[in-house]
């Protein structure tokens, strides 16, 4: 039941599945803590809806939608 | 070798080299300006415009030279700053490494640690930000994670340089302690890649392949990797490498194949796997219970990125930083234009009439004060960056304006050179492409550089305001608006045309931390821009003085003829003989004066020049009065409405109070509306002024300093061609 980072909404909580990026962009993901069964949730978007802000790891990170889409997240409960 | 390191290895004292590393947002600088205070020193790596920040200091009878490394996450070659950490571990070989990182986020600082180990490097690691850690509630278990880590930790406090002391005696005595020896920690990462590694390292070690400079096993981690930098080096090998990357081939097909990820993404999360393990052992205690309240920067940031509060604040935030900039400069500024004439006066009283007197006066002391003028300027600019930047907030303008700026190749980060350098009408070219370090992606930094001198800085105002007030004074605010904004469109157009041209290319990635908002130290705030307003002086004490005398030169030779100048002295001479009244005298000798003035320009050098240009700038409207003003703003865009003074024989004029020569030049038969628009649109296009040039080599290279230079000229001068052409077709 995973789907990507960029079609969760504000507020939600997710669990990180899998981060699908390689070469540099896979590697500046990975060097920011976006590793599988992290814990993350977004906090919004910037005022074109693009990029997005996330929490994780007790610290905020922000990357584009088309940076988000190589990863996949299950949703958790909240 | 300088003096001052011939003096280091003489020394007998006991020495040593500590390197301080971290993340980003760790409180590194902030550390390393509490060790240091102002006993530092500033330099750039050779090549890049990366910092390499030392200090020295003595601890216990120890020697101690302490190196700040620029913040990074990793040891991957990512980006410069990452290459030159990795770089001077590898090639200084320091003692030890301290490793600072932010306690609140030891799972994602670790990170970094890890990388220390598998290199093999002493390592001490700071705890630092312990003072957040006890707010929330939390005790690290600091011998435990010592034992775990098989390294010593220290805790710290940057902001107030608490542990400062013991972090330094205990990074001395493990130095000693480990001296010289390196010793990388083999961590698993999973049976494929173990396996490959093992048989990597079997070849490396008997082939001895760069074994002199890197550990055995790493080199193959780093083939593993993808890591292009070791890939590239181990080409001087070719039989070994080829070994090599087929191993890594192998690796790299079997891993997609059973884990659907490349080998580089299963190290990493080892290394993460190898982290959550340490920290599961109940490093971190909550000791207290957890506030149930939002922290506070989560709580400010609802507020400041607000998808509608979040632009509109932004705008006022950075108007006031504007209007606070330019209203407290002009007092200081006020002060060193008083300093510079007084001194200019003082030197024509002391040197006698002649070509010496004119030389110190109008070539050296004019054109250097002119641009130290500025300096109060770029000092307060820069500490309203400095505190924006070290405050967490630049990093949030960055995110709400990237998706707008993408649109035309840039990045969220160029925002803030656009804006410095006149994006709100009145900034400098020269700050503004000194600001685009901040941006770590070369493509994108490259097109934000080239693009932002065309904002009308403070310089061009004045020409701006000259030329509205002579054509269009009934539309003052709506010119200086648009002209604004036409700045705005060619800098996002010709961004968009140098991103999809030369400097074509894939947006880098923007995945970026948004580090906690914090109250930046009065120490590193004053450092921060101390160190770049005096960079600024340095760049525009040498070039500006070199020019200014040649431009001294140009204006002044070859002089007139001596048959004119008896004329001159022979019409003075009448003047003073038939006018008896003084005040008339006075008028008609001036009015000689300036003819004398004009004639003598005509003749010189820049003069000449700006008549063999004529032909060719008569298409845009200009003369070769015009000519010369625009070669002179070449050198510093506030040198065009004084030319101008000259030129149209008005002697000094003062650049503020021009409106004599504004009501001259609207009555001149030359000029009209559109010559008018004409001038206004090549200054506001055309090249940057000299200071503006040597800046943009010094962050890019002389290569696209002189594209930038020629490019921005035509293009301003086709604009301007187009409008006086069409302007004067159309409506005269």
């Amino acid at each position: 039941m995973s789907k990507s980072l960029r079609q969760v909404a504000s507020g939600e909580k997710a669990r990180i599945v899998s981060v699908a990026a390689e070469g540099e962009i896979g590697r500046r993901l990975r060097d920011m803590g976006l590793s599988p069964g992290t814990e993350i949730e977004i906090l919004g978007r910037a005022p074109l809806k693009d990029p997005v802000s996330i929490r994780l790891k007790n610290y905020t990170l922000t990357l584009r939608n088309s940076e988000a889409d190589y990863i996949s997240v299950e949703p958790l409960e909240v | 070798m300088t003096a001052a390191e011939k003096i280091w290895h003489m020394e007998k004292t006991p020495k040593a080299t500590i390197a301080l590393a971290g993340n980003p947002n760790s409180g590194k600088t902030t550390l390393f300006n509490a060790i240091t205070g102002s006993r530092q020193h500033v330099g750039n790596y050779p090549g890049i415009t990366v910092e390499r920040k030392e200090g020295t200091l003595i601890v216990n009878n120890t020697h101690v030279k302490l190196i700040d490394l620029p913040g990074t996450y990793s040891l991957s070659a990512y980006s410069d700053e990452e290459l030159v950490a990795r770089n001077f571990l590898i090639n200084e070989k320091p003692d030890i490494v301290v490793d600072i990182v932010d306690a609140t986020m030891l799972d994602r600082h670790l990170y970094l640690a890890v990388q220390f180990f598998e290199i093999g490097i002493p390592v001490v690691i700071a705890l630092n930000m312990m003072d957040d850690v006890k707010k929330q509630g939390l005790r690290i278990d600091k011998q435990k994670l010592a034992k775990l880590l098989n390294c010593p930790v220290v805790e710290t406090i940057a902001r107030c340089g608490c542990g400062k002391r013991e972090l330094l005696e205990v990074a001395i005595e493990q130095a000693k302690a480990k001296k010289e020896s390196w010793t990388p920690l083999k961590i698993s990462y999973g049976h494929d890649i173990d396996l490959a590694l093992e048989e990597m390292t079997a070849i490396i070690e008997t082939e001895q392949f760069m074994t002199d400079r890197y550990p055995a096993r790493w080199i193959a981690l780093k083939y593993l990797e993808n890591d292009s930098e070791i890939i590239a080096q181990g080409q001087k090998f070719p039989e070994t490498a080829a070994k090599l990357l087929e191993i890594t081939r192998k690796t790299r097909e079997h891993c997609q194949k059973t884990l659907k990820l490349p080998p580089e993404a299963i190290i990493a999360d080892y290394r993460y796997g190898l982290i959550n393990s340490i920290l599961k052992q109940n490093i971190i205690v909550q000791e207290k219970p957890r506030h149930k309240r939002i922290e506070m920067t989560t709580r400010l940031d609802r507020f400041l990125v607000n998808r509608y509060f979040g632009p509109v604040l932004m705008i006022a935030i950075l108007y006031a930083m504007f209007q606070i900039t330019f209203s407290v400069g002009e007092v200081p500024m006020g002060w060193l234009q008083d300093g510079f004439s007084w001194v200019a006066d003082t030197a024509t009283r002391l040197i006698p009439p002649g070509m010496l007197q004119s030389l110190v006066v109008s070539g050296i002391i004019d054109g250097v004060g002119g641009v130290m003028g500025f300096v109060p300027l770029i000092a307060i600019m820069f500490l309203m960056i400095s505190f924006l930047e070290d405050s967490g907030y630049m990093a949030r303008v960055a995110y709400m304006l990237d998706r707008v700026l993408r649109i035309f190749g840039l990045h969220g980060y160029s925002a803030m050179p656009f804006i410095i350098s006149g994006g709100i009408a009145g900034g400098c070219a020269v700050p503004g492409v000194m600001a685009t370090r901040t941006l770590r992606s070369p493509k994108e930094k490259l097109a934000t550089l080239l693009t932002a001198p065309f904002m009308p800085c403070g310089a061009k105002l004045p020409v701006f305001m000259l030329l509205i007030a002579a054509f269009f004074s009934e539309y003052r605010a709506q010119m200086m608006f648009s002209i604004t904004l036409i700045a705005w469109v060619f800098a996002l157009l010709v961004a968009k045309l140098v991103r999809s041209t030369v400097i074509r290319g894939e947006s880098t990635p923007f995945i970026m931390e948004l580090p906690p908002y914090r109250l930046p130290t009065l120490r590193g705030i004053f450092i921060h821009t101390w160190e770049r307003t005096w960079q600024y002086i340095k760049k525009a004490g040498t070039v500006i003085l070199a020019v200014s005398i040649l431009l001294w030169a140009a204006m002044t030779f070859p002089g007139l003829p001596q048959q004119q100048l008896n004329q001159f002295t022979l019409e003075r001479q009448t003047a003073v003989s038939t006018i008896d009244n003084r005040v008339e005298q006075a008028a008609a000798l001036a009015r000689i004066d300036n003819r004398e003035g004009q004639a003598a320009l005509r003749h010189s050098l820049a003069g000449r020049i700006g008549t063999v240009l004529e032909p060719v700038s008569r298409l845009a409207g200009f003369d070769w009065r015009t000519n010369i003003a625009l070669v002179g703003g070449f050198a510093a865009k506030e040198i065009i409405v004084s030319t101008f003074g000259t030129a149209y024989s008005l002697g000094d004029v003062d650049p503020e109070a021009a409106e004599t020569l504004s009501s001259r030049i609207a009555t001149d038969p030359g000029w009209n509306k559109f010559t008018a628009l004409a001038m206004i649109i090549f200054v506001l296009l055309y090249a940057p002024c000299i200071v503006t040039v040597v800046t943009m080599a010094k962050e890019s290279s002389w290569r696209w300093a002189i594209f930038a230079t020629v490019f921005n000229t035509t293009l301003g001068f086709m604009m301007a061609v187009a409008i006086y052409q069409i302007g004067t077709a159309l409506f005269l």
